[in-house]
């Protein structure tokens, strides 16, 4: 979603940790999933935020947009209902 | 679906235009024969232009999610209004239709019956379908999605935390025993009257939209549609949860963020008073 300019044991920003939170949440939800349909998800969730690394890490609003779409994303595929996810 | 839905509001702006002429043959004195041509014509082939057309102009609020980095701008249109029905929401649909397939709103029913076309228009938080158009042509009339609401695209807000917030009252009728012979639960006449004004709410949030305490505090002040809502289901004699529901009020955020300002009864599209329901809920809870 964002790129991770980050030195070393340097301090991440406020909206840099979001980014990275949601990233692990989402992580955590896949292994709720069924085991055969674990790497769907893993891919699906890498293309989600790949697809945005180009934005500026000083475009807020943009990231802040991303960040709410994507925790309501999650919100939706984190249901039991969803199985798998189409790649 | 969705077809079916826009060829209604293409008939009902066809019906309303082919009034409008007729009435204006009419004052106009214009000969009988003329005025029966015309309302035969006009059923026949309804986008018939008049002479010297009517152009309004519109500045309508534009954002597409798909490109996130962009920032919303304002798109001008122009429609001639002997074309077009007298509703704002037919002006919109009529520029849908006609120039840009890509501006997005929720629209339904076309007669304020099922609240999805709120939006706010000349700065004012009403359902486009209810809305007429300012005919003075020298203005030029803006057009934004509610205010204070994160924006999904284009006129379209996202209400997911407004209909979290009807959820968390609990709109439904809760009582431990019904009535023996398995009918509905009964209620005197008296008793009915007490929902009128309150049972017409169509959630279409434009209260809550334009109240400053709901803006600043959406995430924990219920704003004045729930809170309608809420005085709903505690007016409601068939409802014996009466004690629950308040006391899930008693807290300085649910409740108590209204500083009767008002705005909500201003601007109700369908003429409710939610700022009397909440004076009520308040009166109710101090004594």
């Amino acid at each position: 979603m964002v790129t991770m300019v980050v030195k070393r044991g340097g301090r991440l920003t406020g909206l840099q940790r979001d980014v990275l939170n949601l990233y692990r949440s989402c992580l955590r939800a896949i292994r709720k999933k069924p085991p055969e349909s674990r790497n769907n998800f893993l891919i699906f969730t890498r293309r989600q935020f790949e697809q945005h690394r180009a934005i500026s890490k000083s475009d807020f609003t943009t990231i802040e947009y991303l960040l709410r779409r994507g925790r309501h994303q999650l919100e939706t595929y984190s249901n039991n209902g969803v199985r798998n996810v189409a790649i | 679906m969705n077809s079916c839905r826009t060829s209604l509001a293409t008939t009902s702006s066809a019906i309303a235009g082919s009034v409008r002429r007729s009435m204006m043959s009419s004052t106009l004195r214009a000969p009988m024969v003329a005025s029966l041509r015309s309302m035969a014509t006009a059923t026949s082939e309804p986008a018939r232009p008049a002479s010297t057309p009517r152009m309004k102009k519109l500045k309508i609020y534009r954002w597409n999610p798909d490109e996130p980095s962009s920032k919303p701008y304002m798109q001008d249109f122009e429609v001639d209004l002997n074309e077009c029905g007298p509703m704002m929401l037919d002006a919109i649909l009529k520029i849908k239709n006609e120039q840009d397939a890509t501006l997005t709103l929720r629209r339904s029913c076309r007669e304020g019956i099922c609240g999805s076309c709120a939006m706010n228009i000349n700065g004012t938080n009403t359902l486009a379908c209810l809305c007429r158009i300012d005919t003075d042509l020298t203005q030029t009339t803006k057009v934004y999605p509610l205010p204070h609401m994160f924006v999904v695209k284009d006129l379209v807000p996202d209400l997911t935390q407004f209909y979290k917030q009807y959820k968390s009252i609990k709109p439904y009728l809760q009582r431990a025993d019904y009535p023996a012979d398995g009918k509905e639960t009964l209620q005197s006449i008296e008793d009915r009257k007490k929902l009128d004004g309150l049972y017409e709410c169509i959630l279409c949030a434009c209260c809550s939209t334009s109240c400053p305490s709901y803006w600043w505090n959406q995430s924990e002040y219920l704003g004045p549609a729930i809170l309608l809502q809420t005085y709903r289901w505690l007016a409601d004699s068939r409802d014996h949860a009466t004690e629950e529901r308040k006391l899930a009020l008693q807290n300085s955020m649910s409740l108590y963020r209204c500083h009767t300002i008002m705005n909500c009864s201003r601007t109700c599209p369908k003429g409710l008073n939610p700022g009397l329901a909440i004076a009520k809920i308040k009166k109710s809870m101090a004594l």
